[in-house]
Protein backbone atom coordinates (compact mmCIF):
# COMPACT_ATOMS: atom_id res chain seq x y z
CA UNK A 1 0.00 0.00 0.00
CA UNK A 2 3.00 2.45 0.94
CA UNK A 3 4.04 1.86 -2.97
CA UNK A 4 1.24 3.66 -4.12
CA UNK A 5 1.97 7.06 -2.21
CA UNK A 6 3.67 9.33 -4.32
CA UNK A 7 7.27 10.59 -3.59
CA UNK A 8 6.38 14.21 -2.68
CA UNK A 9 3.79 13.02 -0.20
CA UNK A 10 6.75 11.80 2.16
CA UNK A 11 8.61 15.04 3.17
CA UNK A 12 5.32 15.86 4.25
CA UNK A 13 4.63 12.51 5.91
CA UNK A 14 7.90 12.46 7.62
CA UNK A 15 7.75 16.12 8.91
CA UNK A 16 4.52 15.73 10.26
CA UNK A 17 5.30 12.81 12.03
CA UNK A 18 7.98 13.97 13.61
CA UNK A 19 6.58 17.37 13.94
CA UNK A 20 4.63 15.43 16.70
CA UNK A 21 7.25 13.18 17.93
CA UNK A 22 9.15 16.51 18.95
CA UNK A 23 6.23 17.93 20.84
CA UNK A 24 5.53 14.60 22.64
CA UNK A 25 9.52 13.53 23.35
CA UNK A 26 10.27 17.02 25.57
CA UNK A 27 6.75 16.85 27.13
CA UNK A 28 7.72 13.35 28.08
CA UNK A 29 10.67 14.03 29.16
CA UNK A 30 13.09 12.02 26.49
CA UNK A 31 15.66 12.79 23.53
CA UNK A 32 13.39 12.08 20.91
CA UNK A 33 15.51 9.14 18.86
CA UNK A 34 14.15 6.87 20.99
CA UNK A 35 10.55 7.03 19.67
CA UNK A 36 11.94 8.04 16.00
CA UNK A 37 13.69 4.64 15.62
CA UNK A 38 11.07 2.33 16.17
CA UNK A 39 8.20 4.29 14.93
CA UNK A 40 10.16 4.41 11.81
CA UNK A 41 11.35 0.73 11.92
CA UNK A 42 7.48 -0.36 12.97
CA UNK A 43 5.35 1.56 10.46
CA UNK A 44 7.66 3.13 7.49
CA UNK A 45 9.27 1.17 4.29
CA UNK A 46 12.41 2.65 4.63
CA UNK A 47 15.70 -0.03 5.59
CA UNK A 48 16.75 0.02 9.22
CA UNK A 49 20.07 0.83 8.15
CA UNK A 50 19.05 4.56 6.40
CA UNK A 51 16.56 4.74 9.52
CA UNK A 52 19.39 4.32 12.40
CA UNK A 53 21.85 6.44 10.58
CA UNK A 54 18.63 9.13 10.78
CA UNK A 55 17.78 8.12 14.34
CA UNK A 56 21.26 9.64 14.69
CA UNK A 57 21.57 12.26 12.83
CA UNK A 58 17.85 13.61 14.29
CA UNK A 59 19.71 13.03 17.64
CA UNK A 60 22.32 15.15 16.84
CA UNK A 61 20.21 17.93 15.30
CA UNK A 62 18.45 18.52 18.64
CA UNK A 63 21.16 18.31 20.81
CA UNK A 64 23.20 21.23 18.69
CA UNK A 65 19.82 23.02 19.09
CA UNK A 66 19.89 23.02 22.58
CA UNK A 67 23.53 22.67 23.53
CA UNK A 68 24.93 26.55 22.99
CA UNK A 69 21.94 27.14 25.55
CA UNK A 70 22.40 24.94 27.89
CA UNK A 71 26.44 25.31 28.24
CA UNK A 72 26.31 29.13 28.73
CA UNK A 73 23.81 28.81 31.36
CA UNK A 74 25.69 26.39 33.09
CA UNK A 75 23.52 23.79 32.88
CA UNK A 76 25.47 21.42 30.81
CA UNK A 77 28.67 20.83 32.35
CA UNK A 78 31.45 20.82 29.65
CA UNK A 79 34.02 18.76 32.16
CA UNK A 80 31.22 16.13 33.17
CA UNK A 81 30.53 15.50 29.99
CA UNK A 82 34.09 15.46 28.17
CA UNK A 83 35.22 11.80 29.86
CA UNK A 84 32.23 10.20 29.31
CA UNK A 85 31.70 11.61 25.98
CA UNK A 86 35.02 10.04 25.12
CA UNK A 87 34.35 6.86 26.19
CA UNK A 88 30.66 6.93 24.83
CA UNK A 89 32.18 7.43 21.60
CA UNK A 90 34.34 4.71 21.27
CA UNK A 91 31.38 2.74 22.45
CA UNK A 92 29.06 4.22 19.48
CA UNK A 93 31.42 3.68 17.00
CA UNK A 94 31.85 -0.18 17.53
CA UNK A 95 28.29 -0.61 18.19
CA UNK A 96 27.80 0.87 14.79
CA UNK A 97 30.30 -1.33 13.37
CA UNK A 98 28.56 -4.48 14.70
CA UNK A 99 24.85 -3.12 14.14
CA UNK A 100 25.73 -2.90 10.61
CA UNK A 101 27.67 -6.12 10.07
CA UNK A 102 25.10 -8.18 12.07
CA UNK A 103 21.93 -9.52 9.80
CA UNK A 104 19.34 -6.94 9.78
CA UNK A 105 16.47 -8.97 10.99
CA UNK A 106 18.78 -9.95 14.10
CA UNK A 107 19.05 -6.33 15.17
CA UNK A 108 15.12 -5.43 14.26
CA UNK A 109 14.67 -8.17 17.26
CA UNK A 110 17.15 -6.64 19.30
CA UNK A 111 16.48 -3.43 18.80
CA UNK A 112 12.33 -3.76 19.48
CA UNK A 113 13.79 -5.97 22.73
CA UNK A 114 15.46 -3.01 23.88
CA UNK A 115 12.81 -0.12 23.19
CA UNK A 116 10.62 -2.49 25.49
CA UNK A 117 13.08 -2.64 27.79
CA UNK A 118 13.70 1.07 27.95
CA UNK A 119 9.78 1.73 28.48
CA UNK A 120 9.99 -0.38 31.10
CA UNK A 121 12.88 1.22 33.01
CA UNK A 122 11.34 4.56 32.26
CA UNK A 123 8.16 3.31 33.54
CA UNK A 124 9.87 2.30 36.91
CA UNK A 125 13.16 4.84 36.87
CA UNK A 126 12.91 7.32 39.69
CA UNK A 127 14.71 10.79 39.63
CA UNK A 128 16.20 13.00 42.21
CA UNK A 129 16.12 16.73 42.19
CA UNK A 130 19.48 16.84 44.29
CA UNK A 131 21.00 14.28 45.00
CA UNK A 132 23.11 13.77 48.04
CA UNK A 133 26.87 13.21 47.56
CA UNK A 134 28.76 13.77 50.98
CA UNK A 135 32.17 12.84 49.43
CA UNK A 136 33.28 13.38 46.00
CA UNK A 137 35.45 10.27 44.24
CA UNK A 138 38.92 10.38 43.77
CA UNK A 139 38.73 10.06 40.03
CA UNK A 140 36.34 13.29 39.65
CA UNK A 141 38.09 15.70 42.46
CA UNK A 142 40.99 14.38 40.32
CA UNK A 143 39.27 15.23 36.34
CA UNK A 144 37.79 18.21 38.69
CA UNK A 145 34.13 17.32 38.15
CA UNK A 146 32.10 19.97 39.83
CA UNK A 147 30.12 22.33 39.19
CA UNK A 148 28.13 25.46 40.69
CA UNK A 149 24.55 26.65 38.78
CA UNK A 150 22.16 29.06 39.62
CA UNK A 151 18.53 27.27 39.86
CA UNK A 152 16.39 30.05 38.35
CA UNK A 153 12.69 28.67 40.28
CA UNK A 154 14.31 29.87 43.97
CA UNK A 155 17.62 32.19 42.74
CA UNK A 156 19.82 29.61 44.66
CA UNK A 157 23.22 28.73 44.03
CA UNK A 158 23.25 25.07 44.11
CA UNK A 159 27.43 23.20 44.13
CA UNK A 160 27.42 20.17 43.12
CA UNK A 161 29.98 17.12 43.27
CA UNK A 162 29.75 13.44 42.22
CA UNK A 163 31.17 9.92 42.90
CA UNK A 164 31.22 7.08 41.23
CA UNK A 165 32.92 8.16 38.39
CA UNK A 166 34.58 4.79 37.43
CA UNK A 167 31.43 2.69 37.89
CA UNK A 168 29.17 5.26 35.30
CA UNK A 169 32.02 5.02 32.66
CA UNK A 170 32.03 1.94 32.52
CA UNK A 171 28.10 1.99 32.05
CA UNK A 172 28.88 4.54 29.58
CA UNK A 173 30.51 2.03 27.30
CA UNK A 174 27.42 -0.04 27.37
CA UNK A 175 24.95 3.26 26.40
CA UNK A 176 27.68 4.04 23.93
CA UNK A 177 27.20 0.81 22.36
CA UNK A 178 23.39 0.44 22.27
CA UNK A 179 23.45 4.11 21.51
CA UNK A 180 25.20 3.57 17.87
CA UNK A 181 24.15 0.11 17.47
CA UNK A 182 20.34 0.85 17.01
CA UNK A 183 20.93 4.78 15.90
CA UNK A 184 18.96 5.95 19.28
CA UNK A 185 19.99 8.44 21.24
CA UNK A 186 21.25 7.94 24.91
CA UNK A 187 19.01 10.26 26.94
CA UNK A 188 16.84 7.38 28.44
CA UNK A 189 20.17 5.90 29.85
CA UNK A 190 22.67 9.22 30.42
CA UNK A 191 19.90 10.62 32.61
CA UNK A 192 19.56 7.96 35.16
CA UNK A 193 23.10 7.44 35.14
CA UNK A 194 24.57 11.47 35.65
CA UNK A 195 21.73 11.59 38.02
CA UNK A 196 20.87 8.60 40.35
CA UNK A 197 24.18 6.47 39.68
CA UNK A 198 26.88 10.05 40.44
CA UNK A 199 24.84 11.96 41.98
CA UNK A 200 24.31 15.30 39.56
CA UNK A 201 21.23 17.45 39.91
CA UNK A 202 18.61 16.57 37.58
CA UNK A 203 18.78 19.82 35.80
CA UNK A 204 22.33 19.34 35.15
CA UNK A 205 21.93 15.59 34.41
CA UNK A 206 19.54 16.17 31.32
CA UNK A 207 21.63 19.44 30.46
CA UNK A 208 24.91 17.35 30.06
CA UNK A 209 23.12 14.48 28.60
CA UNK A 210 21.39 16.64 25.88
CA UNK A 211 25.08 18.16 24.59
CA UNK A 212 26.50 14.55 25.17
CA UNK A 213 24.73 13.95 22.23
CA UNK A 214 26.41 16.26 20.25
CA UNK A 215 29.71 14.67 20.61
CA UNK A 216 28.42 10.65 20.87
CA UNK A 217 26.20 11.08 17.90
CA UNK A 218 27.97 12.03 15.07
CA UNK A 219 30.53 9.28 16.04
CA UNK A 220 28.54 6.70 15.40
CA UNK A 221 26.39 8.78 12.66
CA UNK A 222 30.37 8.61 10.49
CA UNK A 223 30.14 5.28 10.27
CA UNK A 224 26.71 5.20 8.47
CA UNK A 225 27.67 8.25 6.75
CA UNK A 226 30.73 6.15 5.62
CA UNK A 227 28.45 3.55 4.62
CA UNK A 228 26.54 5.42 2.30
CA UNK A 229 23.44 5.00 4.66
CA UNK A 230 22.08 8.60 3.52
CA UNK A 231 18.91 9.21 2.62
CA UNK A 232 17.85 13.07 2.16
CA UNK A 233 14.33 12.58 1.42
CA UNK A 234 14.10 10.61 4.97
CA UNK A 235 16.71 12.97 7.20
CA UNK A 236 15.95 16.51 6.27
CA UNK A 237 12.28 16.60 6.98
CA UNK A 238 12.59 14.57 10.36
CA UNK A 239 15.63 16.58 11.27
CA UNK A 240 13.63 19.50 10.41
CA UNK A 241 10.69 18.38 11.79
CA UNK A 242 11.98 17.19 15.17
CA UNK A 243 13.83 20.41 15.80
CA UNK A 244 10.76 22.51 15.38
CA UNK A 245 8.36 20.04 17.22
CA UNK A 246 10.83 20.41 20.09
CA UNK A 247 10.45 23.91 20.18
CA UNK A 248 6.82 24.11 20.43
CA UNK A 249 6.88 21.34 23.02
CA UNK A 250 9.32 23.20 24.93
CA UNK A 251 6.97 25.99 25.16
CA UNK A 252 3.63 24.17 25.96
CA UNK A 253 5.75 22.32 28.98
CA UNK A 254 5.03 25.09 31.47
CA UNK A 255 1.07 24.46 30.97
CA UNK A 256 0.52 20.83 30.15
CA UNK A 257 0.28 18.10 32.79
CA UNK A 258 3.85 15.56 31.47
CA UNK A 259 2.86 12.98 34.05
CA UNK A 260 0.19 11.84 31.42
CA UNK A 261 2.11 12.57 28.28
CA UNK A 262 5.04 10.59 29.82
CA UNK A 263 2.73 7.75 29.65
CA UNK A 264 2.01 8.40 26.32
CA UNK A 265 5.72 8.09 25.02
CA UNK A 266 5.96 4.97 27.26
CA UNK A 267 2.92 3.48 25.29
CA UNK A 268 3.98 4.81 21.90
CA UNK A 269 7.54 3.11 22.70
CA UNK A 270 5.82 0.28 23.65
CA UNK A 271 3.38 -0.23 20.73
CA UNK A 272 6.55 0.78 18.04
CA UNK A 273 9.04 -1.74 19.89
CA UNK A 274 6.80 -4.50 19.94
CA UNK A 275 5.99 -3.93 15.99
CA UNK A 276 9.56 -3.67 15.24
CA UNK A 277 10.19 -7.02 17.20
CA UNK A 278 7.24 -8.51 15.31
CA UNK A 279 8.59 -7.09 11.87
CA UNK A 280 12.01 -8.57 12.71
CA UNK A 281 10.48 -11.58 13.50
CA UNK A 282 8.95 -11.97 10.13
CA UNK A 283 5.25 -11.22 11.10
CA UNK B 1 23.91 37.81 44.38
CA UNK B 2 26.68 35.77 43.49
CA UNK B 3 28.03 36.24 39.63
CA UNK B 4 28.65 32.81 38.15
CA UNK B 5 31.07 33.02 35.52
CA UNK B 6 31.27 30.60 32.60
CA UNK B 7 34.92 29.30 32.05
CA UNK B 8 36.42 30.35 28.74
CA UNK B 9 36.21 26.81 26.98
CA UNK B 10 32.31 26.78 27.40
CA UNK B 11 32.02 29.59 26.57
CA UNK B 12 33.80 29.30 22.69
CA UNK B 13 32.70 26.36 22.37
CA UNK B 14 28.68 27.07 22.67
CA UNK B 15 29.49 30.09 20.33
CA UNK B 16 31.08 27.73 17.90
CA UNK B 17 28.54 25.28 18.25
CA UNK B 18 26.01 27.81 17.57
CA UNK B 19 27.28 29.16 14.77
CA UNK B 20 28.14 25.95 12.90
CA UNK B 21 24.38 24.31 14.11
CA UNK B 22 22.84 27.46 11.99
CA UNK B 23 25.48 27.27 8.74
CA UNK B 24 25.04 23.54 9.12
CA UNK B 25 21.03 23.90 9.23
CA UNK B 26 20.70 26.55 6.48
CA UNK B 27 22.78 24.70 4.24
CA UNK B 28 20.75 21.37 4.83
CA UNK B 29 17.39 23.44 3.61
CA UNK B 30 18.97 25.03 0.81
CA UNK B 31 20.36 22.02 -0.73
CA UNK B 32 17.25 19.90 -0.01
CA UNK B 33 15.87 22.27 -1.64
CA UNK B 34 17.96 22.20 -4.50
CA UNK B 35 17.54 18.38 -4.45
CA UNK B 36 13.26 17.65 -4.57
CA UNK B 37 13.15 20.93 -7.12
CA UNK B 38 14.95 19.21 -9.38
CA UNK B 39 16.64 22.19 -9.74
CA UNK B 40 19.80 19.71 -9.93
CA UNK B 41 19.25 16.51 -10.96
CA UNK B 42 19.45 13.60 -8.68
CA UNK B 43 21.47 10.13 -9.29
CA UNK B 44 18.27 8.38 -8.22
CA UNK B 45 15.36 10.42 -9.77
CA UNK B 46 12.96 11.06 -6.74
CA UNK B 47 10.37 8.94 -7.97
CA UNK B 48 12.07 6.06 -8.57
CA UNK B 49 13.54 6.00 -4.26
CA UNK B 50 10.65 4.05 -3.03
CA UNK B 51 12.21 1.04 -5.16
CA UNK B 52 15.45 1.73 -3.51
CA UNK B 53 14.68 2.50 0.33
CA UNK B 54 13.92 -0.49 1.42
CA UNK B 55 17.66 -1.80 0.69
CA UNK B 56 20.39 -1.88 2.52
CA UNK B 57 22.78 0.44 2.45
CA UNK B 58 25.27 -2.22 1.06
CA UNK B 59 22.75 -3.26 -1.99
CA UNK B 60 21.59 0.03 -2.25
CA UNK B 61 24.79 1.69 -3.41
CA UNK B 62 25.50 -1.21 -5.29
CA UNK B 63 22.11 -1.10 -7.72
CA UNK B 64 22.14 2.90 -7.73
CA UNK B 65 26.19 2.88 -8.61
CA UNK B 66 26.49 5.47 -5.79
CA UNK B 67 30.22 5.38 -4.12
CA UNK B 68 30.85 6.27 -1.12
CA UNK B 69 33.94 8.42 0.55
CA UNK B 70 36.89 10.34 -1.72
CA UNK B 71 35.91 8.13 -4.71
CA UNK B 72 32.34 9.62 -4.46
CA UNK B 73 33.68 13.44 -4.82
CA UNK B 74 33.15 13.02 -8.15
CA UNK B 75 29.25 12.49 -7.37
CA UNK B 76 28.80 15.43 -6.10
CA UNK B 77 26.81 16.85 -8.87
CA UNK B 78 24.01 15.33 -8.39
CA UNK B 79 21.83 16.82 -6.23
CA UNK B 80 21.14 13.53 -3.78
CA UNK B 81 24.91 13.35 -3.43
CA UNK B 82 25.06 16.94 -2.48
CA UNK B 83 23.04 16.18 0.53
CA UNK B 84 26.02 14.74 1.92
CA UNK B 85 27.31 18.24 2.48
CA UNK B 86 25.93 19.39 4.99
CA UNK B 87 25.12 16.56 7.22
CA UNK B 88 28.69 15.98 7.15
CA UNK B 89 29.40 19.20 8.35
CA UNK B 90 27.20 19.19 11.30
CA UNK B 91 28.54 15.89 12.11
CA UNK B 92 31.90 17.62 11.91
CA UNK B 93 31.14 20.55 14.08
CA UNK B 94 31.96 18.89 17.59
CA UNK B 95 35.47 17.97 15.86
CA UNK B 96 36.07 21.81 15.43
CA UNK B 97 34.59 23.37 18.72
CA UNK B 98 36.88 20.50 20.55
CA UNK B 99 40.01 21.93 18.60
CA UNK B 100 38.93 25.10 19.47
CA UNK B 101 39.23 24.43 23.33
CA UNK B 102 42.49 22.36 22.91
CA UNK B 103 44.80 25.76 23.21
CA UNK B 104 42.48 26.68 25.95
CA UNK B 105 43.21 23.78 28.37
CA UNK B 106 46.87 23.61 27.28
CA UNK B 107 47.46 27.36 28.59
CA UNK B 108 45.39 26.97 31.79
CA UNK B 109 47.69 23.95 32.43
CA UNK B 110 44.38 21.58 32.14
CA UNK B 111 46.43 18.63 30.25
CA UNK B 112 44.59 16.25 32.01
CA UNK B 113 41.61 17.91 29.73
CA UNK B 114 43.53 19.14 26.65
CA UNK B 115 44.41 15.32 25.83
CA UNK B 116 40.99 14.17 26.43
CA UNK B 117 39.87 16.54 23.77
CA UNK B 118 42.98 15.17 21.56
CA UNK B 119 41.84 11.83 22.17
CA UNK B 120 38.35 12.67 21.39
CA UNK B 121 39.16 14.21 17.89
CA UNK B 122 41.30 11.55 17.26
CA UNK B 123 38.43 9.04 17.62
CA UNK B 124 36.01 11.58 16.05
CA UNK B 125 38.53 11.67 12.76
CA UNK B 126 39.04 8.47 12.64
CA UNK B 127 35.15 7.59 12.77
CA UNK B 128 34.86 10.32 9.93
CA UNK B 129 38.07 9.12 7.67
CA UNK B 130 36.40 5.87 6.59
CA UNK B 131 39.23 3.45 7.58
CA UNK B 132 36.63 1.09 9.52
CA UNK B 133 34.81 -0.48 6.83
CA UNK B 134 32.26 -2.67 8.11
Amino acid sequence: MLEIIPWWNWPIILFGVTFAIGIVAVLGGVGGGVIFVPVMIGFFPFHLDFVRSAGLLVALASSLSASPILLKKHLAHLKLAMPMALIASIGAIFGAILGLALPADIVQISLGVTILVIAAIMLKAKKSEYPEVKKADTLSTMLGIRGTYREESTNEVINWQVHKTPQAMVTFVIIGLVAGMFGLGAGWATVPVLNLMMGVPLKIAVSTSSFLLSITAPSAAWIYINRGAVLPILIVPSVIGMMLGARIGAKLLPRIRTKAIRYIVIGVMLFSGARALLKGLGF
Amino acid sequence: MQELKLPEESLIYARLLNAGRAIGLVALIIIFVIYIAGIIPPRVPLNELSNYWGLSAKDYLTKTGIHTGWSGIGMLRYSDILNFLPIAFLSGITIICYLSIIPIFFRKKDRIYAWIAILEVLVLVFAASGILKV
